[in-house]
Order: C-alpha cells, then structure tokens, then sequence
C-alpha cells in the first residue's frame, strides 16, 4: 500500500527515479525531473522578483500607462519646461510622495515636440532683465547638472556643451539699442563683450563686416547643446523622484464654476478644475485626473488647453474674451555643408537681417535659418519644409555675412514650432483670474529651451511658496495681457 | 554573456589597445571597477528607496567635499587682498605658484603643510600657477580671476576640470600665454572652443584627453583658430580611420560599453 501511495505522489515517483534507472538504462524520467524543477524554480524566481517592493506587478490586470486617479499637480506638456516643473516641484517637496505629480504628454516619441526641434541655444544677450536672469540661473544650472540631476546607478549628464558664445550684429540704425542692452546685460552679471568693426575683422576673419557698426560677442555661459539630453536627464531625475509620468493627450477639464463680481459690476464665471481628462493614445479610453493644480506647459498648443476652459470664447471687452496670445509657428532649421566655412571659433552669430548660422559638428556642418516676416507666416498644420525660402530669404543674407557659403550645399532640414506669444514674445508665467487653479507656463517663443531650469523653479515656487523666490519674474504675469501692457523684448531671434 | 563578449573582443584587441585602455581607465575618475559591495548596494537600490538614498547622499556628500574645496574665500579677499587670497586657495589644493619678479615657487610638503611666508607680500601678482592633480573646478577658478598676470597655468590630470573651466578661462585673455590642458578627462571639444578668447595664448598642451574622438582634426583647428599658439601632445595622424585599425577602435568601443553593462 505505501508503495502504492508513493507512485501516485510524483514528487516521489521523481525521487525514486535513480533507482529505476539503475535497473532500467534509460534516463528519460530523470531529464524530465531536473527540467521541471528548474522551470519551475524559474518560475518562482520571476514571481519572487515581481513580488519585491519598486516593480509593477498587480494581481488585477490594468491597461497600461493609465494615469493615477488623482494627484496633486498635473502638468500638461511633458517638454522640457513641464519637465523641469516636475524636478523642481519634486526638488522643493523633499519628501518622497509628499507631492503626486503627474506629467502629460501625448507625443511619446517627441517627434513634434519643439524641445528637440530646436537649436539647442543658449544666451544672455536679452533687452529684458529678466530674460537675462532666467538664462543667466539656466546656465548655472548647465554648469552644475550633474549635482542637480544625478540618478543613482546611471551615468552622468552629458548636455555636449559648445561653449561658443553668441555674435550678435548690429547696423548702424540699431547700434545705440545694442549699448543699451549691453549695459542691461553686464549690470545683470552676464559676460558679454562689444566689438568695432575692426576688432571684428581680426577676431573672425572669414567674416564680411560690411554694414556693421557695432558686434556684441558673449564670452562665457553661452552657447549651444543638445536639447535631448536636457530633456531626458530631467525626465530621468523627475521619474526617480517619483513623478508620474503618463502619455496620453488632454482633452478636456472638469470644473466647478463660482460666479464672482469685480468691482466695475462685471460677472465673471471663475472655474476651479477638479477634474482632467486624459485619454489614452490611440484609444477613446480617458482617465478623468482629479488634480488641485494644473500647470499648462504644453507649447505651442496651451492656447488650445486654455480655450478648453473657455479662455478667450467670452464676448469681446470682457476678461474671458481675452484669449492665451500664445500660437504655433513654423521655423524652418537647414543644415548646410560647406567644408571651406570658418572652423572652431564660429559663434552663434546672428545677423541684423534676421540670419543665425552655428557650427554643427567638426566636418563642416552649419545650422542656419531665420524668421520669417510677420505676413509671410508659414502654414502650420504640418512640419514640412519650404526649401525655396532658404534659396530666396536665407542664403544670400548668409553669403553676403559670410563668403565661404557661395559655395554652400544644404544636405538636410526641419522644421519646429515656436510657442509664440503673439503679444509682447515673451513668456507668460502665472495664474489666470478667471482659472485659480491653472498654472501657465508658455510664451516663450523660442527661449523655453534655455530658459526652461529657471522657468521650472519659478512655477514651483509660484506653486508652493505662493510667490517669487529666487528670480522675480512678477513682469512675466498674465495680468500684462489682460491690462493690454506688453514689455516687450528687442532681441528676438 | 555579455562577459563572455567581452572577454572576445579582449582577446581580439592588441596588447597596444589595450594598455590605452588601462591608462584611459587609471585616468578618468569614475570609471574604476565598484566592489562587490558597491554592486550590492547598487542591486538592492534596484528595489529599496533606504539604499538609494543612501547611496544619493553618499554621493551628495562627495559632490559637498569638492565644493567645499572650491569655494570663495571671501573673507581672505576681504581682509588680505586678493592675491593673498589666491595664493592661500593655490596651497590649500596642494598646487604650487611663482610671483611675478620671483624665482621661487611656493608649494606645500609632502603632507600638505605649507609657510604663510607669502602673505608679507600681498601686492605681489601670481604669475604661474601648477595645479596638477589638484581638485579645482569652475567655482574654484574665482579666486585667481583677478590674477591679471597669470601667464602659465597646468591644470595637468585634474579630474573636476571640465568645458565650463575653460569657458570661464576667459578672465586671463589678456595675460595668459601657457596652459596645460593635459590628462584631464572632462575635457571636451565643445570646452575647447572657449579658449578662442585667450589671443595672447602661446603653448597649449592637450595629449591624453580621453573624450576627444578625433585629436588630429582637433589640433588643425585649434591651431586654425589660434594661429600664434603651438598646439602640443597630440599628432596629426591620432584618430584618423586607418583601413586596418577601424575594427580595433570598434572593438575598443563594444569592450567598452560592455564594460559599462556589466557594471550596471
């Protein structure tokens, strides 16, 4: 009977199994045992690993990538500003889960996203104290990444820093506006230097000085890099923080709405959001987000997010029929080749027509491009490119600075969006009256790369101290554009 | 197997490689093997919050260190002058200086004690400066910006110089006529740019800088944007694709990264 009982247990018919083999010669039985147990031990191994604190397993099954049900900021737009606010908000916190921030993006391969798509510039060379400031603590910020966004277990940031500074050019009739600026900048802290034509011409030989009256050379903390490894290092350090991370598109809000009355008898309807809804990509599953503060950065689409709220659809005259002055717009980037252009000392140079052009590389890359006139916007409802506007706009700006680039080839070229603040081209950071709780941080129209450490600390002491801290950024409030007060900044590239 | 890879393309790479490697990997600060217990730790960081940020702060200490080496001595400028503080931030990280229109340098012993005999002379002006070896990074640099005749500076195998040093370099423009940039591993192309605002630069040293992919190309145009300097420590030839040597580098390469993988 025990005999009986012992086969029918497999574990010891396993166990008997040498024996048997001794008798019998083959060993099939035997093979099998020792493949069982290590499938099986495998299979204990992986729960086990799944099971240990840090990892995603859950006994239900869930859609992936869904949001959290609630969190306590949502920031929409997971570029590099929205992901700089998440750092900072996290940095500021310091307890772990003391915060639950969410960052939205609905571009997981960032194949729009102006981030990538731009330069990777940086500047000190503003009209505006505080655009100065803001690049001025981003470059301190450059300079020690490795102390701010060090992640155990990962190698350090590698932003591949150019330190080659801006050139600025200026003709006769805007030479006084660059001394003044000039003055700006070197009473802020930035390092900057002005050159005469003369000096120019010995500095940068390979360059026309024809028509420049005065050049203003950046000497230190300016240059260019790669926007990718901004974007991903504060990605990296804001995830391990514990940020939420989620990629979905918003499309709408939840709000409750209070009506309050201003002092000239005016209604207004404020809305408190309660509610974001995040709808998963390439599904019409959403997750409702219950949230008490949003920031929007998403862009050069926040003014989307804002009419969402109903921003700007109000009648005209009225607060909510102000619109977010902020819009996409196309910038064309050509990469040129010209193996006889100048070498290592080339500066971000800026020509007063409008035409930047920087090394790319050591094989004879340049970068170049410049804005567009005012009515000659390009269509934004695609990234495609207009080459004609570098054969008619670009190029003999360029070989007219520059006399190496006759000879020019353009091997390749993108386009981005600018987030352009169509009001004063500078970035709107603050609360909206009529949103109490929708944070914006956008405008930036083509500085939120450079700007974007600063920017992100600003929002998150807006956001948890209730003010301006470290840099006073009061002159960048929304309340500007509702009062119709632009500050308006000259050197716009 | 990513051991066995390695071992492989080991195996494939020529003695000469290799020891370019080693050196390379004496070299560079972070790149040494962790110990076991390192790894451990770096294992269990995998799954534990306690051990990451321990070992985040282990590391937030370290940075601390290195900034507290560096920082402004404030209060030596205030009330000793500038030199006198510059030359006291020189010895305190075991570097040597001269004054100008003196011939002997001043430098600390063996175990880092050093004479305060140089602070009788506070109108005395730093004119070389040897920090071989020695901690110095961007912050560190302020103390010697109003060194305006600094004519030789070596920052030879200093493990915190990097592209933003050099950018900062520019305070010495119209002084600075020597500088040895040599075994420093941080160094980049990108930090070489900056040194097109030292005109009066003569002799520049930049051999054994481990992250210039090309130093032949690197030297030509160096010496392109600088025509009066002598461009020293690298040949022409260096990181040129020879036909032969391309599937070493790319074996160097993948050893490398395999390296890394394996550390992880």
């Amino acid at each position: 009977m025990w005999r009986k009982m012992f086969t029918s247990v497999p574990a010891f018919r396993a166990l008997k199994a040498p024996c048997r083999s001794f008798k019998s010669s083959s060993r099939g039985p035997d093979k099998d045992f020792f493949k069982d147990l290590d499938a099986q031990l495998r299979a204990f191994r992986d729960k086990a690993a799944a099971a240990m604190p840090g990892s995603d397993w859950s006994p239900i099954e869930l859609t992936p990538g869904l949001p959290p049900e609630r969190a306590d900021v949502v920031i929409v737009g997971g570029g590099v500003v929205g992901w700089s606010i998440a750092y900072w908000l996290k940095m500021k916190a310091r307890v772990r889960d003391g915060l639950r921030v969410l960052v939205v993006e609905k571009d997981p391969t960032y194949s729009q996203a102006s981030t990538v798509l731009s330069c990777g510039g940086i500047r000190q060379q503003f009209s505006l104290k505080e655009n100065i400031m803001l690049s001025l603590f981003s470059a301190h910020f450059m300079k020690n990444i490795n102390n701010h966004l060090w992640v155990v277990n990962e190698d350090p940031v590698d932003l591949q820093f150019n330190h080659s500074g801006y050139l600025f050019l200026a003709s006769e009739k805007s030479a006084h506006i660059m001394e003044e600026n000039y003055r700006t900048q070197r009473y802020v802290g930035a390092k900057v230097a002005l050159l005469s034509p003369s000096q120019l011409k010995e500095r940068f030989p390979w360059m026309n000085t024809e028509g420049v009256a005065l050049a203003s050379l950046g000497l230190e903390n300016e240059g260019w890099f790669d926007p990718w490894s901004l974007l991903n290092a504060l990605r990296r350090k804001a995830v391990s923080m514990g940020v939420y991370q989620c990629f979905g598109e918003v499309t709408g809000f939840k709000c409750a709405a209070n009506l309050a009355e201003t002092t000239d008898g005016e209604v207004l309807n404020v809305q408190r959001i309660k509610y974001v809804n995040v709808r998963m990509p390439n599904s019409l599953e959403y997750q409702p987000v219950e949230c008490a503060v949003v920031v929007n950065a998403a862009g050069a689409n926040s003014g989307k997010i804002a009419s969402m709220l109903g921003i700007g659809l109000g009648p005209k005259e009225s607060v909510s029929g102000v619109p977010l002055p902020v819009e996409p717009r196309k910038r064309f980037v050509y990469v040129v080749h010209c193996p006889d252009g100048p070498g290592l000392d080339t500066p971000f140079l800026i020509d007063y027509s409008g035409v930047y052009c920087r090394r790319e590389g050591l094989g004879g890359n340049y970068i170049t491009g410049m804005s567009p006139e005012e009515t000659e916007e390009p269509d934004i409802s695609n990234l495609d490119v207009d080459h004609e506007f570098f054969q008619e706009k670009v190029w003999h700006h360029l070989a007219n600075r520059i006399p190496a680039f006759e000879q020019l080839k353009v091997s390749s070229a993108w386009a981005g969006f600018y987030d352009y603040n169509t009001f004063d081209q500078n970035g709107i950071i603050g609360l909206h009256p009529l949103v109490p709780n929708m944070y914006f941080a956008t405008g930036f129209s083509g500085h939120g790369l450079q700007q974007s450490p600063a920017v992100g600390l600003a929002v998150a002491e807006l956001i948890l101290d209730g003010g301006f801290k470290t840099i006073d950024l009061s002159a960048f409030d929304l309340k500007r554009i509702l009062l119709q007060e632009p500050i308006l900044e000259s050197n716009i590239v | 197997m990513a051991a066995s890879l390695l071992s492989q393309a080991m195996r494939r790479c020529s003695a000469h490689v290799c020891a370019a490697v080693a050196v390379r990997r004496a070299l560079s600060s972070g790149a040494a093997a962790p110990s076991v217990f390192t790894r451990f730790l770096l294992k269990l960081s995998h799954y534990f919050y306690d051990v990451e940020n321990i070992l985040d702060w282990n590391g937030w200490l370290r940075t601390q260190a290195i900034i507290r080496k560096n920082r402004l001595f404030g209060y030596a400028q205030k009330n000793f002058g500038n030199n006198v503080a510059a030359a006291y931030y020189i010895l305190t990280l075991r570097g040597s200086f001269r004054f100008a229109g003196q011939s002997e340098w001043f430098r600390p012993d063996s175990r880092g004690r050093f004479s305060y005999d140089f602070m009788s002379t506070p109108d005395a002006q730093i004119e070389e400066v040897d920090l071989s070896g020695t901690l110095i990074n961007h912050n560190g640099l302020e103390n010697l910006v109003k060194q305006n005749k600094l004519r030789t500076l070596s920052v030879r195998g200093c493990p915190e110089v990097d592209d933003w040093f050099l950018a900062h370099l520019h305070v010495f423009g119209e002084s600075l006529v020597e500088l040895d940039l040599s075994h420093c591993s941080r160094i980049t192309v990108g930090g070489l740019a900056a040194l097109q605002n030292l005109r009066k630069l003569e002799r520049l040293d930049i051999s054994g800088l481990p992250r210039l992919q090309n130093p032949g190309l690197v030297r030509i145009l160096l010496e392109e944007m600088l025509p009066h300097c002598q461009v020293s420590g690298v040949e022409y030839e260096q990181g040129l694709i020879q036909p032969d040597s391309q599937e070493q580098t790319e074996d160097h390469h993948e050893a490398s990264t395999h390296t890394g993988l394996r550390h992880l």
